[in-house]
């Protein structure tokens, strides 16, 4: 077998660290490179937004531990600008140029930001991804504002609320959907949630877009709101999605957009013609794949747990794949905690149409809800209950039905499945695609799944 | 390249698989100025606590029930930002 001399990773936080440890773990022994934009080593970010923007964690201590020496080349503070397929190289910002034999794409999303021409400019519009977010935006709430506007009741969203409140700091949410964690979990946990936010104390204004961020001599001022009301803040915390990170990649030939770089389950990046790029493989946030158990439509998940499995999958298939190739396909799980709770996630609630409470109860703050697709089991979410969600995942794996036959002894004496209350797209559950980039790429339904 | 040459007395860095955690919260027990919890259940910790704290944390990884607790097991140097553009 003639194994590659050189890899290169291009990305340097979770899923590029692990999936480099996982390089010399499978057997690599040639020349490591890895490609950071960022100029920290790497670091967890599910901190920063709970222990670090509390200020209870500075974030150089959110420094990830390295499992073992690598033997690396980092090349950390630039970020990578391009990518020759045929000439295997890539180029950094910089004007340097790394030859590579094989290639590992993991460089991840960040966060959307708010529209300059919209007010995103001015002082005090902030989004939380990195680092440096991390720090100015404590500091800004260090520094003790009249008022904090959220926009965007997601993952990211409500954890920043919950640790605005925690800081007694007043706080807006504007949700342009009818309940927050509407996209992830559906209407009918989205209402429970709802409970959560107005329980802390949070001006939470469902149904609402911000029209405008306004500002004066730079700094922002105020919020004008679709619901006709205004709100004066200094500091506002725009939480409305992740952009996959692959301008870099415009033009390379590659299937990538700001949905992902789309790949096959062994990791293998495609062409823009939907056939696998010799030695280009991708891992993490910023990878698009069919996932094997959710047939019919490509996934893209901001996990962390996705982060490190997909890493390790990809390093195993980079150094075996020709021989042993393994497909990924680990089931989905994440979790949050906000507003004093623990939530955890296995499975894809967003493809449910039912939703039923087996265990506990939502007013109690304390439950599991499984989610059915077409009388499957597909998801399960518990909610300050976690202990319980290996037994759901266990049975998700096995296709099992919904609802599910659980003997709980803290179940409902008789399960009520509900509509999940999704929001959907008019024609169907795809989202249009923005671009026709991806030409023989069955014109997948899209399913993005965030945090943590 | 060594790998099995003992862990960096300097440095001292961990991380908690949280989809793992069951939030038994026997860490918080083992070592408390590296683990709390926020609420009933949401498990907080310190990536990099001081190496004096090695011996409490080495316990807290072993009393996990779920083994969700890994620690750095790197000798290298961490890397720093970057090399000279040349």
């Amino acid at each position: 077998m003639n194994g590659p001399e050189r890899i290169v990773v291009v990305g340097a936080s979770l899923a590029g660290l692990r999936a480099a440890e996982a390089l010399r773990d499978e057997g690599f022994d040639g020349e490591l490179t890895l490609i950071g934009d960022e100029p920290y080593a790497p670091y967890d970010r599910p901190p920063l937004s709970k222990a670090v923007l509390s200020g209870w964690l500075p974030t150089d201590h959110t420094a990830l531990p390295r499992a073992r020496n690598i033997d690396a080349r980092w090349l950390l503070g630039t970020p990578a600008s391009g990518v020759d397929l045929r000439e295997r190289r890539v180029a950094l910002a910089d004007g340097r140029e790394v030859p590579y034999d094989r290639l590992l794409i993991a460089t991840g999303t960040r966060a959307r930001p708010w529209p300059r021409q919209q007010g995103g400019a001015l002082h005090g519009v902030q989004v939380l991804r990195s680092r440096d977010d991390a720090d100015r935006l404590r500091a800004a709430l260090a520094a003790g504002p009249d008022r904090v506007l959220v926009i965007g009741a997601g993952f990211t969203g409500g954890e920043v609320a919950s640790v605005c409140r925690d800081l007694d700091l007043d706080v807006t949410v504007t949700q342009r959907g009818s309940a927050p964690l509407l996209s992830a979990l559906g209407g009918v946990i989205g209402s429970a949630v709802t409970g959560w936010y107005r329980d802390a104390g949070v001006d939470l204004r469902l149904g609402t877009t911000v029209q405008a961020l306004e500002g004066e001599a730079g700094r922002l001022r105020r919020a004008a709101l679709s619901d006709g009301t205004v709100v004066e803040a200094e500091v506002a915390v725009v939480a409305a999605g992740a952009l996959a990170n692959t301008e870099w990649l415009t033009g390379s030939g590659l299937a990538a957009d700001a949905r992902g770089v789309v790949c096959d389950d062994a990791c293998r990046a495609l062409a823009d013609d939907g056939t696998p790029v010799a030695d280009v493989y991708v891992a993490g946030d910023v990878a698009r794949w069919p996932h094997p158990l959710y047939p019919g439509q490509l996934l893209r998940l901001d996990h962390w747990d996705n982060a490190v499995a997909q890493a390790r999958t990809a390093a195993h298939n980079m150094i075996h794949g020709s021989r042993e190739p393994r497909a990924h396909r680990a089931l989905p799980a994440f979790w949050s905690n906000q507003f004093g709770v623990n939530l955890k996630c296995v499975g894809l609630p967003s493809l449910a149409d039912r939703v039923v409470v087996t265990q506990g109860s939502l007013d109690e703050r304390r439950f599991v809800a499984a989610y059915g697709q077409r009388g499957r089991l597909v998801a399960a979410v518990a909610v300050d209950s976690p202990r319980v969600l290996d037994g759901y995942a266990a049975l998700i794996e096995a296709g099992a039905p919904f609802p599910p036959v659980l003997h709980a002894s803290d179940g409902p004496d008789r399960l009520d499945a509900l509509d999940a209350a999704f929001p959907r797209p008019a024609a169907g559950r795809s989202s249009t695609p923005s671009t026709p980039s991806v030409l023989s790429i069955p014109s997948a339904p899209s399913v993005l799944a965030g945090h943590e | 390249m060594p790998t099995d040459s003992p862990p960096d007395a300097r440095e001292l860095r961990l991380v908690v698989d949280l989809n793992r955690c069951q939030s038994y919260g026997q860490c918080v027990y083992a070592a408390p100025d590296v683990f709390r919890f926020h609420g009933e259940e949401a498990l907080e910790y310190d990536y990099a606590p001081d190496p004096r704290l090695r011996r409490e944390v080495e316990r807290a990884t072993a009393a996990c029930p779920v083994q969700a607790i890994t620690l750095g097991r790197a000798t290298e140097p961490a890397p720093l930002a970057s090399e000279p553009v040349q």
